[in-house]
């Protein structure tokens, strides 16, 4: 086996300093009803050949743009990645080292976590940014928990415009701890009501998605506004980072923590995963952050160097009383994310937001005009939810013969919403795949 | 000094991102504009993100300069112990790679994921074979995730059976991450001692099991790296007070083919992929911790489920006991697929093979660095071994001073000061992916070190001086934190 560089001769010689007359002798002293008797059954080993077109033939088995055109986001946006960020990605230096324990020989690593997130904390108007953590919805899950911790409310509830699957994590962080978590309904017009708020008292947060699972771009400022009257943290979440590019940043609407998915930012889809949690705060709640920070410094000769900080935080000290479980972030999806924004640029990001928007925007007048419903009249970014005429699943399953993905039907998730599709279109999406989708949903 | 590994190479100085770059440079081709514009209203507009602008050619440089400060497994030797820094192989990256598995929507319908549903599926059925467990989720994003996640399915399982308890028993060698999850669980940590053999005696754990307390969370091997031999004893005594066993599985690299969990009584257990499977560290993740589970627990797992019915894979939410999920999606399948390309590369034999020679290693280092350094716990260990800075105390050098003169030496140090239960530890994992000649020259250089010590202890207390920056005042990054730029 090629990644065993241990020869017969180096086996015995090491056999030898060791005082060993076999390989099993080594585990001699693990009681002998411990040891498993069997062999593993396990398909037996494929050469690096073999597993080329096997692993090709998995890959050939998935349903992929640009074969397929897939108006679905959700939480999963297809943009484009410059080959430079995948290549420098693949950079083993980066790639193969550990959680930056050893901060002389991690410098690389180390100045790249800190210019994340510096330009995390950019796009979010915030003044901190952490490390990065799972994803965008264990991000929410840290930050409400972070909320119960500064606030020492037991109290917090969320938009039901958040991310289905994100309030099913909360659900699950939350179930063990016995604080509370309510759901807010939504109007309309496709915002959030706020007006059950009046009735609850002693909440820890209150967070709102935006732009919201429906795509429509929340009015933080009033929100925020009556959040704060009510003496509870103003979280607003995300799932479509780019959408900052174009709009006010959640720090400019007085949010007091920020969280969400930096999928958008260079990473693939990937079925999911691996993602990019992003969380930020503010500096007077810097030290109930949940996860890794890093932070500037000088080495012995006064020079500029980075390290791991605030680590009283976390576990590997604080053990039972940290303010998190989490020992590592998802550091090179957050190098990919810092890599991707510094390709882009300040004034490249901002055209390519508006080209998300625009070509969204362009797709949904086109509905409009062959005589669609969109469902909520409130502004959107790259995402909107049509409603379908009654018995377009079965329109909906030929597309998908068409190599069509005609968004995500949301029935599923909001069961009132029998018929409406939640549409995406990024940048990826041409005028011809748009207007050949109309005339599809069409005919 | 006679010539080691570690040598000086010009590398570069690099400003921070918004030091360099001008207004109006692009590193991105922006798409083709083939839609007019919709101007946005001016209520919701903001000013954009003060990013710097930089060309392609500045942002390669910029990485490409940062990367040649780092320190990983294919520059030399990380013997980071409990981190299992093994080789990543490359084949796996391509694997990950490949168009249909990158560019997967997570929510399409299953008959148009088939290929990523079958390896996730395989991989389960290969883990739960590898553990001896029944079921696996391969939804938690890491270690310390799929601890969480593993505790929630125990907390789950007490509160159905309408008796949730109050403790967890956790001993004195565990990584902080289980009292740490443990609490987010809602669960009191009771710590248990470690006996003088530095593992868990049964009389420790049954003087403190009472029905009151939901299980253990067991390390096995443990972060000494030593196997809990009674660990089927303890199982036992858990099970009679109507307990759980939790094993964190971060040790299994040294015990794949060789015992099974699931046969010795542990009820439900975690693995890191990025550990034993291979797949890279990354800088600190993305890494994928699975959690396997015995038949008792399944009802209990994360959703959606991977089903198979005659071949086809699709996902089901029909769990009605289920924790919830953990992630938004299915966990981190590009992880899962350099996991996966691992064991099929590897095979069953060549997965016993491993273990075995990542304990051969650690024996190894242990018996040649025991005369240089303190031996914590002088007996056979599974895949890495602990010593300490005792014998170096009249020298007045510290562990921290030898683990950053290694790095002059070429190697990345082992990790230090854990487990607490030693005293300055200095934890060695080589794993097996190093060769003899390697392991060599990392005890040559121990040992060099130690003559240091002796003779001229300034060299490690001003270590390291062949590094791009020297040490680094941390006590004032933690009193004045500078978190941005």
């Amino acid at each position: 086996m090629r990644y065993l560089p241990h020869t017969s001769e180096d086996i015995d010689l090491m056999l030898q300093a060791v005082e060993a007359d076999h390989l099993d002798d080594l585990f001699s002293t693990i009681p002998d009803d411990c040891l498993s008797k069997d062999d593993l059954a396990l398909p037996e080993a494929l050469t690096e050949w073999e597993l080329d077109s096997h692993m090709a033939a998995l890959s050939d088995a998935m349903a992929v743009s640009p074969d397929y055109k897939i108006f679905m986001g959700a939480g999963s946006y297809e943009h484009y990645i410059p080959a430079s960020v995948s290549y420098l990605l693949g950079r083993s230096e980066f790639v193969t080292s550990y959680t930056p324990y050893q901060p002389e020989v991690s410098q690389g690593t180390l100045q790249a976590i800190y210019e994340y997130q510096t330009l995390a904390a950019r796009l979010l108007g915030m003044e901190v940014a952490t490390a990065s953590h799972y994803d965008g919805a264990t991000a929410l899950a840290e930050s409400l928990l972070m909320a119960v911790r500064i606030s020492k409310k037991r109290k917090v509830a969320v938009s039901s415009l958040i991310h289905p699957f994100y309030r099913k994590v909360v659900r699950t962080y939350f179930e063990p701890t016995g604080y509370e978590v309510i759901e807010l309904p939504y109007l309309k017009n496709g915002f959030t009501d706020l007006a059950g708020l009046d009735e609850l008292n002693d909440l820890a947060a209150v967070a709102v998605q935006s732009p919201n699972f429906f795509g429509c771009i929340e009015n933080l400022k009033k929100i925020g506004e009556k959040i704060h009257n009510k003496d509870a943290l103003f979280i607003t979440c995300f799932t479509e980072a780019l959408s900052y590019g174009l709009l006010k940043n959640p720090g400019s609407q007085d949010a007091d923590i920020v969280c969400g998915e930096g999928q958008s930012l260079g990473i693939p889809r990937s079925f999911g995963g691996p993602a990019l949690g992003m969380l930020a705060g503010r500096k007077k709640h810097m030290r109930s952050l949940p996860g890794r920070l890093v932070g500037k410094t000088k080495d012995l000769d006064g020079k500029r160097g980075f390290v791991l900080t605030l680590a009283t935080r976390e576990q590997h000290i604080r053990r039972e009383k940290a303010t998190s479980n989490i020992c590592t972030n998802n550091s090179l999806c957050a190098l990919a994310a810092a890599i991707y924004m510094a390709s882009v640029g300040g004034t490249g990001i901002k055209k390519l937001a508006q080209l998300n928007h625009d070509k969204a925007e362009y797709l949904k007048q086109e509905l409009k005009k062959a005589g669609f419903t969109i469902s909520f009249e409130s502004p959107t970014f790259n995402e909107f939810v049509v409603e379908f005429p009654a018995g377009f699943d079965s329109v909906y399953d030929c597309l998908l013969n068409k190599k069509i993905v005609a968004g995500l039907p949301l029935a599923e998730y909001y069961p009132e919403l029998v018929n409406h599709y939640l549409l995406c279109v990024t940048e990826t999406m041409s005028k011809n795949d748009m207007d050949s989708f109309v005339s599809e949903v069409k005919s | 000094m006679k010539e080691n590994v570690g040598a000086t190479g010009l590398i570069l100085n690099e400003p921070l991102l918004w030091e360099k770059g001008r207004k109006g440079r692009c590193g991105f081709s922006l798409p083709r504009r083939d839609v007019e514009s919709f101007p946005i209203d001016n209520e919701l507009a903001g000013e954009g993100p003060d990013f710097p602008d930089l060309s392609e050619v500045d942002v390669v440089r910029h990485y490409t300069r940062l990367s040649q400060w780092n320190f990983g497994v294919d520059t030399g030797m990380y013997p980071l112990g409990s981190c299992t820094m093994k080789y990543s192989p490359k084949t796996n990256e391509k694997q990950a790679g490949l168009s249909g598995f990158t560019g997967a929507h997570p929510l399409l319908p299953s008959d148009l994921s088939q290929g990523t549903l079958r390896m996730m599926f395989e991989l389960e059925q290969y883990l739960a074979e590898i553990t001896g467990m029944d079921a696996v989720t391969l939804q938690p994003a890491a270690g310390a995730h799929g601890e969480l996640t593993g505790m929630l399915t125990i907390h789950a399982y007490h509160k159905n059976r309408g008796a949730q308890r109050s403790k967890i028993l956790v001993p004195d060698t565990a990584h902080g991450t289980n009292p740490a999850t443990a609490t987010l669980c809602n669960y009191r940590s009771i710590q248990v001692k470690s006996n003088e053999q530095g593992i868990l005696s049964t009389e420790s754990v049954a003087d403190v099991m009472d029905e009151e307390t939901a299980g253990i969370m067991l390390t096995n091997p443990n972060t000494l790296g030593l196997f809990e031999d009674n660990t089927k004893e303890i199982a036992e005594i858990i099970h009679s007070k109507g307990g759980l066993v939790y094993c964190d599985g971060a040790n299994l690299n040294a015990v794949m083919g060789i015992v099974k969990m699931g046969e010795i009584g542990v009820d439900v257990m975690h693995l890191n992929l990025h550990k034993t499977f291979s797949t890279p560290h990354g800088g600190g993740g993305p890494g994928s911790g699975p959690v396997c589970v015995k038949k008792h627990l399944e009802p209990f797992l994360p959703v959606p489920r991977i089903v198979e019915e005659k071949g086809n894979y699709s996902l089901s939410d029909n769990y009605p006991e289920s924790i919830g999920k953990v992630q938004a999606f299915h966990g981190n399948v590009g992880v899962m697929i350099k996991a996966y390309s691992y064991i099929r590369s590897m095979g069953p034999k060549d997965l016993k093979m491993a273990s075995r020679l990542a304990v051969l290693n650690a024996n190894y280092i242990k018996e040649s660095l025991k005369g240089t350094l303190h031996l914590a716990y002088d007996r056979p260990c599974m895949h890495e071994c602990v010593f300490s800075d005792d014998k170096q105390k009249d020298d007045h050098v510290t562990t921290l001073d030898m683990a950053k003169r290694l790095m002059d030496y070429g190697f990345h140090p082992p990790t230090v000061y854990f487990p607490l239960v030693v005293h300055g530890a200095i934890m060695v994992e080589p794993t097996e992916t190093e060769s003899k000649e390697d392991i060599d020259k990392f005890i040559e250089a121990f040992k060099s070190i130690a003559d240091e010590a002796k003779e001229a202890p300034d060299l490690l207390h001003n270590a390291p001086g062949k590094c791009k920056v020297r040490r680094l005042d941390e006590v004032s990054a933690a009193r004045k934190p500078c978190l941005t730029g």
